[in-house]
């Protein structure tokens, strides 16, 4: 899809506010993405990134505001393979044993239809898919078998499959290791250059750095900063040892969140 | 053996036949997204509740199997509002609904004035209750259920290993959830009359059980259980009819221990095919940053030399005692 002027925003938050169980947590957010915009979305652990994601995909619901997506209201949009998702953490329960190739071809479910077989077209998508995060000659592995980051990448490729138009990845590079950030730093730049828009939430932007060109702060449940990205010390002070693996699991009610000392 | 035989040429042994094959692809092929959603136990559930609806049948002079059909959705439509509704104590809710959905139908066909050997029919499965229009029943719930599940594969498959990434995708969740809840009540009413309703749930789920055995993928799993389970249920019937000369024997405790072995004489196979697989991997394409040689090797290493040869790279490696030799020119490397 090649971006046009007056194309209307692939996503448009006014207002937005989120409450968990009656918490607040997201609080007047008003955030645009504009067409072809790669977007990223910093801040410390806690701080609503991947909250907002989730209201944007429509996962949660607002509590006020409103997103509309393709210049389409939440409520109105039927668009569904316009949009890739990579979730923080895959809700992916697994029972039964599934193939690498299986899980990103269930990415493609935006594309089909009920009752018909994938299309050559289908096969094509999900292959590239593969081959983009380098999964190509473990496709037919069971998922299980592969290490976290490489899970990671047959997600990122389950989000792929479906050629979307608006990707929306949370913390995608978690426990990838950096040789494979740059493959998907590269994978993300053609989709770029194709005209996809991309909005990504990370700690560290590592390779992808040249490709940003917008990052949005959250703090606490606000927008505390947007405009260029500032480099390596990004507005919150959270570094990772190289080379440890980080689980960034949301927490309840930190103390330590800086909530300020209302409680 | 002329008597087993001739078995083939009664006409309810006909229709057992035909009802149990259809059961036996019908349950496996539901209960493979049961087991992939976690919810092994679901069919269990449901068919506890469905007791409830046999003795409204026999109270009411209604055909068990229509009142058991309503009751059976009724109740697995219940179990998913509360399993999703439920976040907390989830189980206890459904375990209430279990034993009051047992409790209920026990007390109902007692007050209904029939003896417990009615109610043991539906509990277990009997090979001589099945009608002809049992049969055509069966028929037409085992197509429905196998044309929805083999046709919405890829949207049930979404739905059932990522709920989250599939309603971003579109999908909606909820409704596919209830559908699969549905589609289980209907398979329990299917096989009430095979393996009985307190052991549908093992017809759902011990195939799956041991297909995943040999298989990788979810498709061969699909496929693998229902073959178990087409073999599971006409080989148990068959068992139970031949014992049936000796003793009582109802056909759904011959067909479970059927399925059961079949997956413990798969077990060790498929503990030895994944210790295989893992074994035979490929190892990683790094560069290796020194060359080792080992010392004297005390043989030469080849195809027939009994050690796995795992690729690696652009040749292969030899595992053994924990070293990986490659060969390099008149030495072994390690690797
Ligand atoms: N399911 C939930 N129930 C209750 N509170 C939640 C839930 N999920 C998130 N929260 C709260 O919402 C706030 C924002 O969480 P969120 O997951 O959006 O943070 P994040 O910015 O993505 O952090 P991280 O970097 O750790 O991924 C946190 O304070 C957390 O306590
Ligand atoms: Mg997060
Ligand atoms: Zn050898
Ligand atoms: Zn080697
Ligand atoms: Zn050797
Ligand atoms: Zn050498």
């Amino acid at each position: 899809m090649s971006v046009t002027p007056d194309a209307p925003a692939p996503v448009v938050v006014r207002g937005g506010s989120v409450a968990i169980g009656g918490r607040p947590i997201l609080r007047g957010i008003d955030l645009t993405v504009e067409p072809g915009e790669f977007l990223a979305l910093l801040g410390a652990n806690g701080s609503g990134k991947s909250t907002l994601v989730r209201a944007i995909t429509g996962l949660l619901p607002m509590a006020a505001g409103s997103v509309s997506l393709f210049g389409t209201a939440y409520a109105d949009f039927r668009d569904w393979h316009r949009i890739g998702f990579v979730p923080q953490r895959s809700t992916a329960s697994s029972g039964v044993p599934s193939t690498v190739w299986e899980v990103v071809a269930s990415g493609r479910i935006t594309r089909r239809r009920p009752f018909l077989p994938l299309s050559r077209e289908d096969r094509q998508a999900i292959a590239d898919a593969i081959d983009v995060v380098g999964l190509g000659d473990r496709a037919s592995i069971g998922i299980s078998q592969l290490s976290g980051g490489q899970q990671q990448r047959a997600l990122i490729a389950r989000a792929l499959a479906g050629q979307p138009d608006l990707l929306v990845l949370d913390e995608p590079a978690a426990g990838v290791d950096l040789a494979n950030q740059q493959a998907l730093a590269d994978a993300l730049g053609v989709l770029k250059a194709r005209g996809a828009t991309i909005v990504l939430v990370a700690h560290e932007l590592g390779p992808m750095e040249p490709l940003i060109d917008r990052a949005v702060v959250m703090r606490d449940g606000r927008v505390a900063y947007s405009g260029p990205a500032l480099g390596a010390r990004d507005g919150h002070d959270h570094h990772h040892a190289e080379g440890s693996t980080h689980d960034h699991v949301p927490h309840v009610g930190s103390p330590f969140d800086g909530l300020g000392g209302g409680r | 053996m002329n008597d087993f035989l001739s078995l083939f040429s009664l006409p309810f042994m006909q229709r057992a036949l035909v009802a149990a094959l259809l059961t036996g692809l019908a349950a496996p092929a539901i209960g493979t997204f049961l087991v992939q959603r976690r919810l092994a136990l679901l069919g269990d559930g449901i068919g506890h509740v469905a007791v409830t609806g046999v003795a409204i049948g026999l109270l009411t002079g209604a055909s068990p199997t229509w009142t058991a059909v309503v009751v059976a959705v009724l109740g697995a439509v219940l179990i998913e509002v509360i399993r999703e509704r439920g976040h907390t104590n989830g189980d206890v809710a459904l375990a209430l609904l279990f034993y009051g959905g047992l409790a209920g139908g026990v007390l109902i066909t007692g007050i209904a004035g029939q003896g417990a050997a009615r109610l043991q029919e539906y509990l277990f499965g009997s090979l001589t209750s099945i009608s002809a229009g049992d049969v055509w029943f069966t028929f037409g719930l085992t197509v429905v259920l196998l044309v929805t599940t083999l046709g919405l594969l890829p949207q049930l498959f979404a739905v059932a290993s990522d709920p989250e990434f599939a309603r971003v995708a579109g999908l909606r969740v909820r409704a596919y959830n209830l559908l699969i809840a549905v589609l289980a009540a209907v398979t329990v009413t299917v096989a009430m009359r095979t393996v009985g309703l307190l052991l549908v749930s093992a017809l759902m789920v011990v195939p799956v059980a041991t297909a995943q055995q040999l298989a990788r993928s979810f498709r061969t799993t699909l496929t693998g259980a229902m073959v178990v389970g087409v073999l599971a249920a006409l080989g148990g019937l068959l068992l139970s009819a031949a014992l049936s000369f000796r003793a009582t024997v109802a056909p759904g405790p011959t067909i479970v221990l059927l399925a059961l072995a079949m997956f413990a004489s798969t077990w060790p196979i498929g503990v030895w095919l994944r210790r295989r697989r893992r074994l035979l991997s490929p190892f990683p394409a790094v560069e290796s940053t020194s060359h080792t040689v080992t010392d004297e090797h005390p043989h030469e290493h080849g195809q027939a030399c009994g050690h796995p040869a795992v690729p690696h790279e652009d040749h292969v490696d030899y595992v053994h005692d924990g070293h990986r030799h490659a060969v390099h020119g008149e030495h072994y490397d390690e690797h």
